[in-house]
């Protein structure tokens, strides 16, 4: 079974059979987008995410 | 099925054991004492609860004896019967402040008298299964948690356990309270037209439940301030400290994460979408989950950690409950899988 790490939480996530390189994910311990880069070993990197004003 | 009763259950606790007694699977609910409503209809005094039970509150004098006995009463009133108390069941578990602090030097400095008992808070153990799960298998006494001791705790507990804070460095905890803390009886603070819309600080330092804190932590400087905001139910524990140094957020995920891990009402709200993004009271209404969340800046070491509750459960009979169903030898979530309201 894959596994990815999440780079920001470090979060041990596991890959739906299906998932393709390329594909985006999010994180269900902190909510980041996490982009799939490799499946062989599998990786990932932080995606961009739009950020909310918040009133700043 | 074990049979339970309740002192003093007219008051906000009272009624929030008594609904979740009520629905409980192992345990029914005897008899429900209220001086102050003697032969009223528990409905009448708890609306929730109509429907739900044709129990009227009685005397005190007239309890008999059960297996496990709840004490729902003010401040210092179970100090001065609990001999009498536990001639009634084998089991007490006490929502008061009475049983919690086992120093009683530390007692008498911030309750400002001598404790009426002091041969019984060592036989209590501390109500708040997080810190003491394992001493309450089987135990007979467990005492009640402060609303706002518990929110401050759970917010250092991860950082405590992992030894991630210096425990002498200070610890400032503010915190945001609704009214349904200072009990059921009114006064002129709670009247609405002086109570609604506000953000008051009533108490910068000093407050009763910072000597919880400092006994359940082992912190030595650490001080609460209280601010009452419009809220009905809630508290949410901002707590300020400074990590020892060359700790990370990674770290703290980790603290954290084992936290959430171990005890089944923590859960870790860190998020990096949506609108509930850190721990927010609002959605616990009613839940004995506990949300813990920090944010670190790791050029300072300033962290801020978070606790959200709902006060009447996880800060006072949610938790309760959940020592009873340790001390039988339940699944510690029995009778409390309600997990709060959203929208609300």
């Amino acid at each position: 079974m894959n596994t990815v790490v999440c780079p920001e939480c470090e979060a041990e996530i596991t890959l739906e059979a299906s998932t393709e390189v390329g594909e985006i994910i999010v994180c269900p311990d902190c909510g980041v987008d996490l982009e799939i880069t490799a499946l062989n070993p599998a990786a990932c990197q932080l995606a961009p995410m739009e950020q909310e004003d918040w009133g700043e | 099925m074990i049979n339970v009763s309740i002192v003093g259950a007219s008051g906000y606790g009272g009624g929030e054991l008594l609904r979740l007694l009520l629905g409980h699977p192992q345990a029914a609910v005897k008899q429900a004492t209220s001086r102050s409503h003697l032969g009223e209809y528990l409905y009448q005094v708890h609306p929730n609860l109509r429907k739900r039970t044709q129990l009227k509150f009685c005397d005190p004098a007239q309890l008999e004896p059960v297996d496990v006995l709840f004490l729902a009463l003010p401040h210092g009133e179970a100090q001065k019967k609990i001999a009498g108390f536990a001639g009634l069941a084998g089991k007490i578990i006490d929502l008061s402040a009475d049983f919690r602090l086992k120093d009683m030097a530390l007692y008498e400095k911030w309750y400002g008298a001598p404790h009426a008992a002091p041969e019984w808070p060592a036989r209590f153990v501390y109500g708040l299964p997080e810190l003491h799960r394992a001493e309450m298998a089987g135990a007979s006494y467990i005492s009640g948690v402060g609303c706002n001791a518990t929110a401050s705790n759970l917010a250092l507990l991860p950082l405590v356990k992992a030894g991630l804070i210096d425990p002498v460095s200070p610890v400032i905890v503010e915190i945001k309270v609704g009214s349904s803390e200072s009990g059921a009886e009114g006064n002129a603070g709670s009247h609405h037209a002086e109570r609604a819309n506000v953000i008051r600080t009533f108490s910068a330092f000093g407050h009763r439940h910072t000597a919880e804190v400092i006994q359940e932590m082992g912190l030595s400087h650490v001080s609460l301030t209280m601010t009452a905001v419009d809220l009905v139910r809630g508290v949410l524990a901002t707590a300020h400290a400074q990590v020892k140094p060359g700790v990370t957020t990674k770290d703290l995920w980790k603290a954290y994460r084992a936290a959430a891990s171990e005890n089944p009402f923590i859960r870790v709200v860190k998020e990096q979408r949506g609108i509930y993004r850190a721990p927010e009271p609002k959605v616990l209404a009613g839940s004995n989950y506990a949300d813990i969340g920090f944010e670190l800046d790791e050029s300072s070491g300033h962290v801020v950690s978070l606790c959200a509750i709902d006060n009447l459960m996880k800060g006072a009979a949610g938790s309760a409950v959940q020592c009873l169903n340790l001390v039988m030898g339940w699944d510690e979530m029995t009778g409390l899988d309600f997990p709060g309201l959203h929208p609300l």
